[in-house]
């Protein structure tokens, strides 16, 4: 497992959640999952193409939901409007992510993000030998906030190549 | 949400008139409620870079809050052919991918800033007193990085 790939989105999780949330945020749980990935609720599915490839699922179940869209819309919203928990969990995993993939460019890491969809089946896909997956449970004042990452590495950077040619 | 001086229009007073642009409903009433906050008001709003150049046409806002990733047309795309036609439009990229190449990309398309999401109301603030001061010619490529 590559750290350094990993850590700008366990940063940006934490920073984006406690901002939006207005509270602090904690990791309970960080594990890598060799099974298949079982869906909690309201999932939000973003892919990477480029030097990393991949897929980060952001996903919470139905009461957390609501309350992080209560959160964000700033007043109470019903359990019954599932368009604005979907678009709040796609929202708040756009940001995530997005400072994570703005983190690793500057690195040196050069890939593109594709927007936001809903992941919508049961389960993902399992990890692999050079797939990458590590499931990290964050606990906020609005409930239990579950990310998968699931990341292939394809390329080393310029530096890294040229270290290595000696 | 804290409130802010007023930032008005120099040349009549009156406040500014934004037009947002973002395919979130969430981003889109967030930014909302920070303008009103500025004591500016929202005249329209669109969900992807083609609705936003149509918008921009009818309703002449005095600045565009411009996110980059979104459907049919992306942010920047939309603020390229804002500003051809309209040299002297002020548009702002609201985004969460703000690496560098973007925030280059952006600028030398014609966005004046890049503001970069979460948004905290103070730094767009600062963003929105800025682009309201400059005269459409000094900031371009100069201003991102906030």
């Amino acid at each position: 497992m590559r750290m350094d790939l990993i850590q700008p989105f366990i940063n940006s999780a934490d920073a984006v959640l406690a901002q939006a949330l207005e509270s602090p945020v904690s990791i309970e749980n960080l594990s890598m999952d060799e099974n298949a990935y079982l869906r909690h609720g309201t999932a939000a599915e973003v892919c990477f193409k480029g030097e990393i490839e991949g897929r980060i699922i952001f996903d919470v179940d139905r009461g957390t939901g609501v309350q992080l869209a209560s959160r964000l819309a700033g007043v109470a919203i019903s359990e019954a409007d599932d368009a604005l928990v979907r678009e709040a969990v796609c929202e708040l995993a756009n940001q995530i992510i997005g400072n994570a993939v703005t983190t690793l460019n500057d690195q040196g890491f050069h890939f593109h993000v594709l927007p936001p969809t809903l992941h919508t089946s049961e389960q993902g896909g399992k990890s692999s030998e050079d797939t990458e997956a590590l499931v990290m449970c964050l606990s906020t004042s609005s409930g239990n906030v579950f990310m998968n990452v699931a990341l292939r590495y394809l390329r080393r950077r310029t530096t890294e190549r040229a270290t290595a040619a000696g | 949400m804290e409130k802010f001086a007023p930032v008005k229009r120099s040349e009549d007073g009156q406040p500014v008139r934004y037009l947002i642009v973002d395919d979130s409903v969430f981003a889109r009433k967030n930014l909302a409620r920070m303008i009103e906050s500025f004591g500016g008001q929202v005249i329209g709003e669109a969900g992807d870079g083609v609705t936003a150049i149509s918008e921009y046409e009818r309703l002449s806002p005095d600045i565009v809050l411009m996110d980059i990733t979104m459907p049919q047309m992306e942010g920047i795309e939309a603020a390229e052919k804002i500003v051809r036609d309209h040299p002297g439009a002020r548009i702002v990229m609201v985004s969460s991918v703000g690496y560098q190449e973007n925030i280059v990309a952006a600028l030398q398309r014609g966005a004046r800033h890049f503001v970069q999401k979460p948004v905290k109301p103070e730094v767009l603030y600062e963003v929105i007193k800025y682009v309201m001061r400059d005269d459409g010619t000094s900031a371009r490529g100069a201003g991102a990085g906030v």
